[in-house]
């Protein structure tokens, strides 16, 4: 298994690259996955959009579609892709410490 | 250990759907927003009967084809039947509905914020004696095909 040394702690990956635990994340390691991810610094934005997702996926049990965070989050589409460059429903949940979104829309 | 031969990954798609029913449509606009949310740079490229799908006037009424559509399970003549494509749009459109698939007009935009870019094809423009205003705002430029594979260097390209 694929293995990040964040915070000096070495947390395992899914296939995907996610935390495969999302019980391992905290507010601290959000920001060191966004600076690997090519965010240098996560926005009042970025926040409102991975609290979504995290929420989404207590709830649920797995993160949103993209089209669904625009729709819910207050956050809309062209704003997403500026927030999350590479893909946001992915980049968002990654950075949240949550696996990947399986959805098509 | 034997060496793994690791494959590139795909930067860029250009789709062109090429046909204008609901069933035509929707495949290649799922594939392009989709590449768009893994990250790849996609433009849709509309042609012949797919340029229904950015006509202002006909996009979001577009229909399924119930006739010479083997997919449907349904003999031909019963598909030929008067309301039978209305019955057939009505149940796909509410199947999308309840999986969060949004109308044309609403997919377009989606894929348009999404930094996708949208084309209509010169030839078939000028074969339906259409111009600029009969498209949706959202279309980027109405090119020629040589223009579409200029656009299109180093993508990887669909057709539906």
């Amino acid at each position: 298994m694929a293995t990040i040394e964040i915070m000096g702690k070495t947390l395992n990956l899914d296939n995907n690259g996610h935390l495969a635990n999302p019980a391992d994340w905290n507010e601290d390691m959000a920001h060191a996955i966004a600076v690997k991810e090519g965010i240098p610094a996560l926005t009042v934005k970025h926040w409102t959009v991975l609290n979504y997702v995290r929420r989404v996926y207590k709830q649920e049990g797995a993160p949103p579609s993209v089209r669904r965070i625009s729709m819910e989050s207050s956050v809309d589409t062209k704003e997403l892709y500026a927030l999350f460059p590479g893909g946001p429903g992915k980049k968002a949940a990654k950075i949240a410490g949550l696996p990947k979104p399986k959805a098509c829309i | 250990m034997t060496e793994e031969k690791k494959a590139q990954p795909i930067e860029r798609v250009s789709v062109i759907v090429s046909k204008g029913s609901l069933e035509g449509v929707y495949p290649g606009l799922i594939m392009a927003n989709g590449a768009r949310m893994e990250g790849i740079e996609a433009s849709l490229f509309f042609t012949f009967f797919g340029m229904d799908a950015i006509i202002r006037k006909r996009l979001d009424h577009l229909k399924v084809a119930t006739v010479g559509n083997p997919g449907m399970h349904m003999p031909t003549l019963l598909g030929a039947l008067p309301g039978m494509s209305a019955f057939a749009t009505a149940m796909m459109k509410r199947e999308m509905k309840r999986l969060d698939i949004p109308p044309v007009g609403e997919f377009l935009q989606m894929f348009h914020d999404a930094g996708g870019e949208i084309y209509a094809c010169k030839a078939s423009v000028d074969m339906f004696h259409l111009g600029k205003e009969d498209f949706s705002p959202l279309v980027d430029d109405i090119i020629t095909v040589g223009e579409f594979y200029e656009k299109s260097a180093g993508a990887q390209i669909i057709f539906t």
